[in-house]
C-alpha cells in the first residue's frame, strides 16, 4: 500500500507517456523496417531486415530532402538574423530614447500582437503576387522580418537596464549604436536566446505561410516538402515515409534534447509575457 | 483553551550530511514568551518547524502539555504558525484569511465549496466563524479593513492580518517565524510593544524566532540562544546578559558588542591579562588560554588602567561610544560605552587608561564555556 | 505583460525648450526606429487595410473589374454551408481540445511537480510533441491510425472490437484531429502550469496545514487551484486560440475531404486555392474577431493579475 502510493503518480506518468511518446517511436521503427514488414504491426523494437539505409536514401532520392532542409535553414536563419537587426534598435529606441511618435509605435506594437499572421496572409499574398515575387526566399521570409513579439519582449527586457549605466557610456563616448548592441542586448542575452529558439522552432515547423507562396519544390520548407513527400507516395512505402518524418522532425527535437531549458523557456515566452 | 507547556527532547535533524539539530532538549512553560535567538544557520527555524510538524525529527520527540505529537500532522497539533512572509492567502479578503482555520476545523469539506457550500454550511456555525473574526480583529484593530485583499494592505497591516488569522482559534501555542523581519525599523519598534501587549493580554504560550538580539531581549521570558545546532543557554534576559554561560551567548548579546580580552590562566590559577594578575582567581585546573568579556558600559577611565589607543568617538544623543584597540595589541578592539557627557581622558599620544570592575568581568575558558572566578576585592589593573 | 505601461495613462507635462541633447535623442530614436516602423507600416497596417477594402468588394485575384459589394460577402458567409460546416467543426475540435488540453495538463503538471529525481524526464517526455514538426508527426499520426497497417487498430483488433476507421468515417474526423491537438498541446501547457506551480510561495501550503488544511485535496482547493488562477485563465486563452488556428493537421490527415474543413483550411481554400480573394477577406476577417475576442480574455487575465 505504501509502495503504491509511492509509484503511483511514477506509474500513471508513465501510462500517459506512452501515447504521447508512441509516433516518435512508431516513426524511428518504421523507418528502419524494410517496406515487406509493413504488415507487421508488432512494436517490437528489432526489424527482421534493418533497412534503414534504404529508407533513408529513398527519403533523400525521391525527393530532394537535402534541398528542403537547406530551405529550412535558409529561411528560418534568414527571418531570425532580420527579426534582431529590425526588433533590436527598436525596442531600444522605445525603452531608453525620448523620441516624436513613440507612444504611438508602442501602442501599435502591442496592437499588432494580437494579429495572427493567418489574418494578414492574403493582403501580402496579392501583393507579393502583383509584385512577381510569389516562390522566392524573399516571399517566404519578407512577412517575419518585423517581429512585434520580438520588439516587445526587448522592450520589457531593457526597460529594465539601468539608464545610469546608458549616461556614463554617452560620457565615455560610445555611439548609441554600440550601448543598444554593446551594452543593453547584452545583458538581455537570456531574452535573446528565447527568442532565437521560439522564432526557430515556430518557422522551421510553419507549413502555413510556404503553401501559400511556394509551389516550386525546390523552394520548399521541410513541412511543404514532408507534404509533397506523402503526396510523391502516397501511402506506398511507409518506410520511407517514416524516414523522411525523422529526417524534418529530428533537428528540433536533437537541439530541445540537448538545451532543454533553453527550449522550454523559448518556447513557453509566450506564457511568461 | 488553557495555554499549554510544549517540549521537546533529544531532538536531532539532518539534512543531508549536515547536523542541523544536535539533539536538542527544551521545555516551554505553558504562558511563557519564549524567543529561540542565533544567528541564521543556526536551526533555530528548523526546531521551530519543527515544533510545527511541517518538519520531522530524525529522532527525538515533541509533545504539546501531556500529549506527544511527533508523529501527529501539523493540521492536528492546534497550533497557529506566523510565519515571515505572513502566508496570507493572496485570493482572500482579509475576513476569508482569518476565518480560514476556523472554516477548515468547523466546516466540511462539501460546506466550504464556494456557492454550493453557502447553501448547505450550518448558519449557527456560519455566525459564530463571524463573531470569532470580528473579534479577533477588533484585538489587532484591522476591523476596517476586513473587505479588503491582503495586497492593499501596507507591511504592518499584513503582520496584524497574520497575526489575527493565528489567534482567532485560540490554539495551544503560537509559533512565530522572524514575523518583524519584513517590517521597516520604526514599525518593528511598535509592533515589539504591540507584541508584549498581546501575549500579557492573551496570557498564551508564545515560541518566537528571530536573529534580533533585540526582539528576543524586550519581549521574552526566556531566551534560548542557538549556534550550530545546540542550545547555548536558557535563561531570562537578564540571566543571559548577566550571566552568559558561554563566549558566544556573550558576543551575540548587548550592543555594542562585549569586548573580549585575551588573557592567561597560571598554573597557580591566577588570571594574567595583558601582563598583570587579575584580582581574581580560579580552580587551577583551568590553567591555559582564556577569554576576559567586558561590557562596554562597564569601562571607564582612570589612571593606572590598561592603555587603549582611542581611534573614534560617536555619539548617539546621551551615550557615546569610543572606540580603539588595546594600546599592546591593535588585532584587540575595544569598545566604551559612557554617557555623552563625561570626559574621554585621552593624552598626547591619543592613549586612554581604563578600569573595569573586575567582579562584573566574565571569564571564558579556551571552550568557550563560562569559568566562575572568585574575587577577593575590587582593584583596578 | 502586466507590466505594460499604457502610454495614455502617463500624465501630459508642459513640454520646455527642447536642448541640443533632446533633439538628438529624438533623431537616434526615430533612426533606431525607422526600419521597424516602416516594416510596422508595410506588413501590418496597410495589409490591414487592404484586407478591410477587400472584404467590401467582390475582387478576385487576376480578375479585370471588381464591384463594392457592400456587406454582402459577410451575408454570403453566414449563408455558405461550407463555410458554416468549417465553423461548426473548428468549435467542436476546440470543445475538445481546450477541456482536455487543459485538464490533463493540469494533471500532469502536479504529478511532474512532485516528483524530484525524475522531473526532468517526464518534462522532456511531455514537452517533446511541442518541439516537432506537427507535419511530420501528423504524418506518422495517419499511418499509426491506419485501419490495417496501424498499430492502434491492430490492438483494437486484438481486444476483439471491430478496427475503427479514424480518418475516412466523417464523425470521427474531427474528434481525432482534436485528439492530436491534444497531443500536442499538453506538453505546451504542462509546462505553463509547472511555471505557475513554482511560483506559489512554500509557506502558503505550510499556513494552510497550520490552519487545518490536512489532506493534499484541500490543500489543493484552498491554495493551489486559486493561486494558479490567473495561469489556468491564460493557458485556456492560448490553448483556444491556437485551437482555433488548426490547420496542419487538416492539411496533411484530410485535405478538406469528408466535409472536416475548418476555420483556417476553409479561409486557405477560398483565398489561396479557388482566388476568392474578396469573399476569403470577409472570412478572414470573421477569423480574425473569433482570435481577438478570445485575446480581451487575455487582457482580463492581466487586469486581474494587478490584485496578487
Amino acid at each position: 500500500m505504501v509502495l503504491l502510493r509511492k509509484y503511483l503518480p511514477h506509474l500513471v506518468l508513465a501510462l500517459g507517456a506512452i501515447p504521447m511518446l508512441l509516433p516518435f517511436y512508431w516513426m524511428l521503427l518504421t523507418s528502419f523496417r524494410s517496406p515487406a514488414e509493413i504488415f507487421d504491426v508488432s512494436l517490437w523494437p528489432i526489424p527482421k531486415n534493418f533497412d534503414a539505409v534504404e529508407n533513408y536514401a529513398r527519403a533523400a532520392g525521391q525527393v530532394p530532402m537535402a534541398r528542403f532542409m537547406l530551405n529550412g535553414v535558409i529561411v528560418c536563419l534568414g527571418i531570425l538574423i532580420a527579426q534582431v537587426l529590425t526588433a533590436v534598435p527598436a525596442a531600444y529606441a522605445l525603452a531608453k530614447l525620448r523620441f516624436p511618435a513613440r507612444k504611438l509605435m508602442l501602442s501599435l506594437v502591442i496592437a499588432a500582437l494580437c494579429i495572427p499572421m493567418q489574418a494578414l496572409a492574403l493582403p501580402l499574398y496579392v501583393g507579393l503576387a502583383k509584385t512577381d515575387l510569389l516562390n522566392t526566399y524573399f516571399a517566404m521570409m519578407s512577412p517575419f522580418f518585423l517581429s512585434v513579439f520580438a520588439i516587445f519582449l526587448f522592450h520589457q527586457s531593457f526597460r529594465s537596464y539601468p539608464d545610469e549605466i546608458i549616461e556614463a557610456a554617452r560620457i565615455d563616448g560610445f555611439s548609441e549604436m554600440e550601448i543598444c548592441w554593446g551594452l543593453v542586448l547584452r545583458g538581455s542575452l537570456p531574452s535573446l536566446a528565447a527568442f532565437a529558439v521560439f522564432s526557430l522552432v515556430a518557422h522551421w515547423n510553419d507549413l502555413y505561410w510556404p503553401m501559400i507562396v511556394v509551389t516550386d519544390t525546390n523552394l520548399a520548407p521541410p513541412p511543404l516538402g514532408m507534404l509533397f513527400f506523402s503526396d510523391v507516395e502516397s501511402g506506398a512505402n511507409y518506410g520511407a515515409l517514416m524516414a523522411g518524418a525523422t529526417i524534418i522532425t529530428a533537428p528540433m527535437v536533437v537541439c530541445f534534447l540537448f538545451a532543454r531549458k533553453h527550449f522550454i523557456a523559448g518556447l513557453t515566452m509566450t506564457g511568461v509575457k | 483553551m488553557q495555554p499549554q507547556s510544549l517540549q521537546l527532547s533529544g531532538i536531532r535533524k539532518g539534512f543531508g550530511a549536515d547536523d542541523v539539530l544536535k539533539e536538542i532538549d527544551l521545555s516551554v512553560r505553558p504562558g511563557e514568551f519564549l524567543s529561540l535567538v542565533g544567528m541564521s544557520g543556526c536551526g533555530k527555524s528548523t526546531l521551530l518547524r519543527i515544533m510545527a510538524g511541517l518538519e520531522t525529527p530524525d529522532s527525538g520527540t515533541v509533545s504539546i502539555g501531556s500529549r506527544d505529537v511527533t508523529n501527529v500532522d501539523p493540521s492536528d497539533r492546534d497550533l497557529a504558525m506566523v510565519f515571515q512572509s505572513y502566508a496570507l492567502y493572496p485570493h482572500m479578503s482579509v475576513r476569508q484569511n482569518i476565518a480560514t482555520p476556523l472554516r477548515m476545523r468547523n466546516l466540511s469539506l462539501g460546506a466550504r465549496l464556494p456557492l454550493i457550500g453557502r447553501m448547505t454550511a450550518k448558519a449557527s456555525v456560519l455566525s459564530k466563524i463571524d463573531a470569532a473574526v470580528n473579534e479577533a480583529a477588533d484585538v489587532l484593530q484591522i476591523g476596517h479593513l476586513l473587505d479588503r485583499k491582503p495586497a492593499q494592505l501596507s507591511g504592518g497591516q499584513r503582520q496584524r492580518v497574520a497575526l489575527a488569522r493565528a489567534l482567532v482559534r485560540s490554539p495551544a501555542a503560537f509559533l512565530m517565524d522572524e514575523p518583524l523581519s519584513n517590517l521597516d525599523a520604526k514599525l518593528r519598534a511598535h509592533m515589539r510593544e504591540e507584541l508584549s501587549g498581546l501575549h500579557r493580554r492573551l496570557g498564551a504560550t508564545f515560541i518566537y524566532v528571530t536573529h534580533d538580539q533585540i526582539e528576543a531581549m524586550t519581549m521574552s521570558d526566556r531566551i534560548a540562544l542557538m549556534s550550530s545546532g545546540r542550545i547555548e543557554q536558557l535563561g531570562t534576559p537578564d540571566e543571559l546578559y548577566q550571566q552568559p554561560a558561554t563566549v558566544t551567548v556573550a558576543r551575540f548579546i548587548g550592543t555594542p558588542s562585549i569586548n573580549l580580552l585575551p588573557v592567561e590562566i597560571d598554573a597557580s590559577g591566577r588570571v594574567m591579562a595583558l601582563g598583570r594578575p587579575l584580582g581574581v582567581s580560579v580552580p587551577a585546573r583551568y590553567a591555559g588560554p582564556a577569554m576576559l568579556g567586558i561590557r562596554a558600559e562597564d569601562l571607564r577611565p582612570a589612571a593606572g588602567g590598561f592603555a587603549v589607543k582611542v581611534l573614534r568617538s560617536e555619539t548617539y544623543g546621551a551615550d557615546r561610544y569610543v572606540t580603539g584597540h588595546l594600546a599592546d595589541d591593535q588585532a584587540v578592539c575595544i569598545v566604551m560605552r559612557q554617557a555623552a557627557g563625561d570626559p574621554i581622558a585621552v593624552n598626547g599620544e591619543g592613549l586612554s587608561h581604563l578600569v573595569f570592575p573586575e567582579q562584573r568581568a566574565h571569564l571564558f575558558g579556551a571552550d568557550g564555556n563560562r569559568i566562575e572566578t572568585t574575587v577577593p576585592a575590587r582593584i583596578a589593573i | 505583460m502586466s507590466a505594460i505601461e499604457l502610454p495614455l495613462a502617463q500624465p501630459v507635462k508642459a513640454r520646455p525648450r527642447r536642448s541640443a541633447a533632446d533633439r538628438r535623442m529624438a533623431r537616434l530614436g526615430l533612426m533606431f526606429a525607422a526600419p521597424s516602423a516602416l516594416l510596422l507600416l508595410g506588413f501590418y497596417i496597410v495589409p490591414m487595410i487592404v484586407l478591410a477594402v477587400f472584404s467590401v468588394t467582390d475582387y478576385q485575384l487576376g480578375a479585370l473589374s471588381t464591384r463594392f459589394t457592400g456587406f454582402d460577402n459577410f451575408t454570403k458567409a453566414f449563408h455558405d454551408p461550407v463555410f458554416l460546416r468549417a465553423l461548426k467543426n473548428t468549435v467542436i475540435y476546440a470543445a475538445i481540445v481546450i477541456p482536455l488540453g487543459v485538464c490533463l495538463a493540469l494533471g500532469i503538471a502536479l504529478l511532474v511537480y512532485g516528483r524530484k529525481k525524475s522531473r526532468a524526464f517526464w518534462e522532456v517526455a511531455y514537452f517533446l510533441p511541442v518541439t516537432a514538426t506537427l507535419v511530420a508527426m501528423a504524418t506518422v499520426w495517419q499511418f499509426l491510425l491506419h485501419p490495417s497497417l496501424g498499430p492502434v487498430n491492430a490492438a483494437i483488433k486484438a481486444m476483439g472490437y471491430e478496427p475503427v476507421s479514424f480518418l475516412s468515417n466523417p464523425t470521427l474526423l474531427i474528434p481525432t484531429m482534436a485528439m492530436i491537438g491534444v497531443w500536442q498541446v499538453l506538453g505546451f501547457n504542462m509546462v505553463l502550469f509547472l511555471a505557475g506551480l513554482t511560483a506559489i510561495p512554500k509557506d502558503l501550503y505550510e499556513a494552510a496545514r497550520l490552519d487545518g488544511a490536512k489532506s493534499a485535496v484541500d490543500r489543493f482547493f484552498i491554495v493551489t487551484w486559486p493561486m494558479l488562477g490567473p495561469t489556468t485563465v491564460f493557458v485556456v486563452v492560448t490553448t483556444s486560440i491556437s485551437a482555433f488556428k488548426v490547420f496542419e493537421t487538416v492539411a496533411v490527415l484530410t485535405r478538406g475531404r469528408f466535409g472536416s474543413e475548418t476555420l483556417l483550411f476553409d479561409l486557405y481554400l477560398e483565398g489561396f486555392e479557388y482566388s476568392n480573394t474578396g469573399y476569403a477577406a470577409a472570412l478572414t476577417l470573421l477569423f480574425l474577431l473569433i482570435v481577438l475576442v478570445l485575446s480581451i480574455g487575455q487582457m482580463w487575465h492581466m487586469d486581474r493579475k494587478v490584485h496578487y
